[in-house]
């Protein structure tokens, strides 16, 4: 009995404490909540940014949610929910819009790869017509044989340093 | 833009190739330019594309009615559920000024056609509810009201702006749009007509 | 009447400019010279036409004939007259006549300067860029004629939108268009190379300094246009990621790689068939961005009012972007490696590096703004905002900053490694001095660690090769500092024009850390005589004043004091304005600017009756001023590598008259 009388006591004190430590929701609370998501009223222009009578409704919207104790995650997810996809600044990771994310990671990937395969491919000649190079190169890391040549346009360029 | 550095690989490897294997990946640029062609043309259309016309199925959509402005006994309904009557689909929202004048006329007119098979939705757009909901009470509005969720609705009807009302006949098309607020006698002549035609 | 006029030498040029297609090509088939010169001077001719149109619209503007519909569009009774003027670019259908006006221009004078040396190129040049020209006219005069009529006269215009008002404003469109259009002609003499077969340099060669120069402008326009959003816009920021911010910022980003690369193929022979490819892609870059700015296709605070041109814009797109793919793949094997790569470690394999890079970059920006139509194709619309942009180019821009530093340090054939690494290491070691003050201080994070070290490495790397050759001619020459520098400069301005460019580059980059890492802001009601601190300063707020100004202003204006510490530093206004007519509003911020900082104040909102509490907005941008001074010394740079050469014009001259004579004796 005493025990659970603790128990409820401290569960009370963690409520009125972190109640607390929320204290007065700022206008930059909200702000940087706003600037993550976009109203439809404005387009392209984050919410905190916009001047419209429907974007400071939403504002005020974050506000509330806030001083109800809805966390900066559950504001947004419910902003999602209700008003689709197109309000948050950051397009969610799921479906479709995977694509967007992994796109440019997988160019990059494969660009890289592709890059350093074909340095490698000009560097070593494979299979080069070319006599020029490909009588110098039994050993790819072989100086070519323009070795002089190399020699002067460093001359040329140490004389322009 | 991926496939055009295969160009140059290629060519490279190409210039010790024999010709026949040159030929897969110009079928691959071109694809690619016929995708990119496609996906533009698209994007071109989507954005081109209007209003759904007079004479035209109204597109269907499903709502969930606000706690109190239900229609008859739904708490959820489809827009293609009302077919049978008359419907007056009005895009409205809290923070729009021109439609706080315009409330007091589709109450009215609801409490006047609601007899004759017409049936009042409103559609609160890109709006906070509770906000919609004291608007509401404010104008005493009591025929059916939804929220656009997901903006769903207003999508389909690619409205330009609210207020924003569409009139759509018994059997599921389209009758009239109204950009903008209207009227008492707009709203009565446009039903009147629809009921004698 | 005057309008007639205006309309009438329209549709002479464009008469001209289907001649000019239709002689060059004529020309071509037969090989017969004089239907090609005649191209030419109809080409030549098509400017004069086109600025007597403009002329025209100037005068209607200024005079108030607001019987044309676009006069009644942009202007009002109240405008000043160097409003009125720049109003010709302020709507759709000017800026459309403008663009006509500077193509002409453009390829006007590039088709004067070249005659003799690019005889072989010359048909096909004045065939594509009749071709281009005609487009543009087309659209002008019958889609988006500016001398339409209206049936009844209004009384008076609508006025021009109130954000194109700013000054920042009047000069940002044409700078861009100026870089757009400018890319046509390095563009029409690459097509006029495929077709023509004439693969060698020339084409590069004759278009070096226009590709400069129109990146010059674009540079300049970007960097105005962020300008103009720090003053005008009022959100604390310069760049927003706005699908039109990025349909300028992508040509300049191909038009970036193509600057690089294309240095690869003058020393090396290397890269013919890439730089070929990306100066088609910097040219259809500016056709699609157009397109999609301009007919709607992706929604955007700065769209035009969607019109008829869209689909006009994508039949050129198709049109353009089939007719270069079929040249390349015609000729590619033309266009294959005249070298092969030494080494790794290389001045060829670093711009190799820049050029991976940069369209890295250019792919990622390019996804994101395409992407909503995408997303609308499967159902759910998204946006695609700015934090997708800084965290996928952020890492890449990092590096390709790291790059710029080193790449100096590589030769051309092959680099000694050791060498280069020990040419890096006091620089490495001194790049940690502002990470140990700012771990000191207590400011940032690993990331902005890395990001400021990154910066600084570039920054003492390129300030050293100006040193060392500086040194070196002060040893060698015997000159003073200052003189050696000047003659290091002169003698090779390219190279250290460029490294200027690189300069200017590492200064944005501390300032974009600066603004992007380390900007505070707040924002609250205040009552008159109530104080603020944020930073270091602190702001008292003094009431707001409601007053009418210029034209149908009315202006809303807080008075507040800023201090540092007790000391009074400055008073600052910022306000609201209110265009009565349009009932648009604009928050202009006022600021207290240093090298180190700018507080930034918005006027956010105000109740009408009350005089003495506002809603204030407040921004502390660390750093923001080095993105401006790191845009001068950036466009300074470019001026200096761009500039006409005597010495070089020879050498061009020289060299071609060497390659005639080689294929002569061929």
């Amino acid at each position: 009995m005493r025990f659970s009388a603790f128990i409820l006591i401290l569960l009370l004190y963690l409520l009125v404490g972190t109640a607390s430590a929320q204290g007065e929701v700022t206008a930059d609370d909200v702000n940087a909540i706003a600037k993550q998501l976009f109203c439809p009223v404005c387009e392209n222009e984050p919410l905190d940014q916009c001047g419209t009578k429907a974007c400071q409704d939403w504002r005020a919207e974050i506000r509330l949610q806030l001083e109800q104790g809805a966390t900066e995650q559950e504001i947004k997810d419910n902003f999602q929910r209700r008003y689709g996809d197109r309000v948050l600044a950051e397009p969610p990771r799921e479906g479709i819009n995977w694509i967007l994310w992994l796109l440019p990671v997988a160019l990059v990937l494969f660009g890289g790869i592709w890059f350093a395969r074909y340095l490698r491919q000009l560097q070593a000649g494979k299979s080069d017509p070319a006599p020029v190079v490909s009588s110098a190169s039994g050993n790819p890391t072989a100086p070519p044989p323009q070795d002089d040549y190399v020699a002067r346009i460093e001359d040329e360029l140490r004389d322009n340093e | 833009m991926s496939e055009l550095p295969e160009q140059l690989e290629l060519n490279e490897a190409e210039s010790a190739e024999i010709k026949p294997r040159r030929k897969w990946w110009v079928y691959v640029v071109w694809a690619g330019v016929a995708a990119l062609i496609l996906f533009l043309g698209y994007g071109l259309l989507n954005a081109n594309e209007t209003r759904p016309e007079v004479g035209k199925q109204a597109p269907d959509f499903a709502m969930t009615f606000f706690d109190g402005y239900e229609w008859e006994d739904y708490q959820a309904a489809n827009l293609s559920d009302l077919e049978g009557k008359i419907v007056v689909l009005n895009f409205w929202a809290s923070w729009c000024g021109p439609c706080e004048d315009e409330a007091g006329v589709l109450e009215n007119g609801w409490q006047a056609w609601r007899d004759d098979d017409v049936v009042l939705l409103g559609i609160a757009y890109s709006d906070i509810d509770s906000d919609a909901l004291d608007f509401m009470e404010r104008f005493g509005i009591t025929y059916p009201n939804a929220p656009d969720l997901r903006l769903d609705a207003s999508d389909k009807y690619r409205i330009t702006g609210v207020p924003e009302t569409f009139f759509i006949d018994k059997d599921g098309t389209i009758a009239y749009v109204q950009p903008g607020p209207l009227t008492t006698s707009q709203l009565n002549s446009i039903l009147q007509e629809i009921l004698n035609s | 009447m005057l309008a007639d006029i205006g309309y009438a030498s329209l549709v002479t040029a464009l008469i001209a400019s289907v001649f000019a297609a239709f002689a060059s090509w004529y020309g071509a088939r037969t090989g017969n010279h004089r239907w090609v010169e005649s191209a030419r001077n109809a080409i030549a001719i098509t400017f004069p036409l086109i600025l007597v149109a403009c002329l025209t619209m100037i005068v209607s503007l200024v005079r108030n004939d607001f019987s044309l519909e676009y006069v009644a569009s942009v202007t009002s009774l109240d405008m000043p007259t160097y409003l009125k003027v720049t109003a010709l670019w302020g709507g759709q259908k000017g800026s459309l006549l403008f663009w006509n006006l500077l193509l002409s221009l453009f390829t006007a004078a590039a088709m004067q300067r070249k005659w003799r040396e690019d005889r072989e190129l010359m048909p096909y040049a004045l065939l594509v860029a009749s071709f281009t020209q005609i487009f543009f006219l087309i659209i002008t005069i019958f889609f988006e004629n500016p001398f339409t009529r209206l049936p009844v006269v209004p009384l008076d215009g609508r006025g021009l939108n109130p954000l194109l008002r700013h000054p920042g404003m009047i000069i940002h469109p044409p700078m861009l268009y100026l870089g757009f259009v400018g890319f046509t002609i390095p563009y029409v003499f690459a097509m006029a190379a495929l077709m023509s077969g004439h693969l060698d340099d020339a084409w590069i060669r004759t278009t070096r300094r226009w590709t400069l120069v129109a990146w010059l402008f674009l540079s300049l326009g970007l960097i105005l246009g962020g300008r103009w959003a720090y003053d005008v816009l009022g959100w604390g920021g310069y760049w927003g990621w706005d699908p039109v911010e990025n349909a300028s910022l992508m040509p300049w980003l191909a038009g970036t790689a193509f600057l690089h690369s294309v240095m690869i193929q003058e020393k090396r022979g290397m890269f013919k068939l890439w730089n070929m490819v990306l100066i088609v892609i910097t040219f259809l870059l500016v056709i699609s961005g157009t397109f999609i700015v301009r007919s709607g296709v992706i929604s955007s605070v700065h769209s035009f009012a969607q019109s008829a041109i869209g689909p006009l814009f994508f039949g050129f797109l198709v049109i353009m972007l089939v007719f270069s793919v079929y040249w390349i793949i015609r000729r590619h094997d033309a266009l294959s490696a005249e070298n092969r790569l030494n080494s790794f470690l290389s001045r060829e394999s670093a711009f190799l590096a820049n050029n991976f890079l940069i369209i890295a970059i250019l792919a990622a920006v390019f996804i994101g703004t395409y992407f909503p139509i995408m997303s609308e194709m499967f159902g759910d619309k998204v946006v695609v905002g700015p934090p997708y942009y800084e965290k996928v180019t952020g890492p890449l821009f990092a590096l390709l900053v790291l790059l710029m530093g080193i790449a100096p340090l590589t030769m051309w054939f092959r680099t000694n490694g050791m060498k280069m690494l020990r040419a890096m290491a006091w620089p490495a070691v001194g790049a940690l001095i502002p990470i140990v003050i700012m771990i000191v201080v207590g400011l940032g994070s690993p990331g902005t660690w890395l990001g400021l070290w990154i910066a600084t490495f570039a920054g003492i790397l390129t300030v050293r090769e100006y040193l060392k050759g500086t040194w070196a001619r002060m040893r060698s020459k015997h000159e003073n500092p200052f003189r050696a520098l000047y003659s290091l400069v002169a003698r090779n301005r390219r190279r250290y024009g460029g490294y200027l460019i690189h300069l200017g580059v590492v200064a944005m980059a501390f300032g974009i850390i600066g603004i992007e890492f380390f900007q505070q802001e707040t924002q609250l009601l205040m009552q008159t005589g109530q104080t603020v601190d944020l930073g270091r300063y602190t702001l008292l707020f003094n009431g707001v004043d409601r007053f009418a100004g210029r034209d149908d202003l009315i202006i809303t204006e807080a008075t507040m004091d800023v201090y540092i510490g007790d000391r009074l530093v400055k008073t600052i206004n910022p306000r609201t304005e209110l265009y009565t007519r349009t009932g648009q509003p604009m928050t202009i911020p006022d600021l207290r600017s240093t090298p180190l900082e700018d507080f930034y104040v918005l006027l956010v909102a105000w109740e009408p009756q009350l005089a003495d509490q506002a809603t204030v907005r407040i921004y502390l941008n660390p750093l923001v001023n080095w993105v401006w001074a790191g845009g001068i010394i950036f466009i300074f740079g470019t001026l200096i590598a761009a500039w006409p050469d005597r010495a070089d014009e020879k050498a061009i001259a020289a060299s071609r008259a060497r390659q005639r004579v080689a294929v002569a004796t061929d």
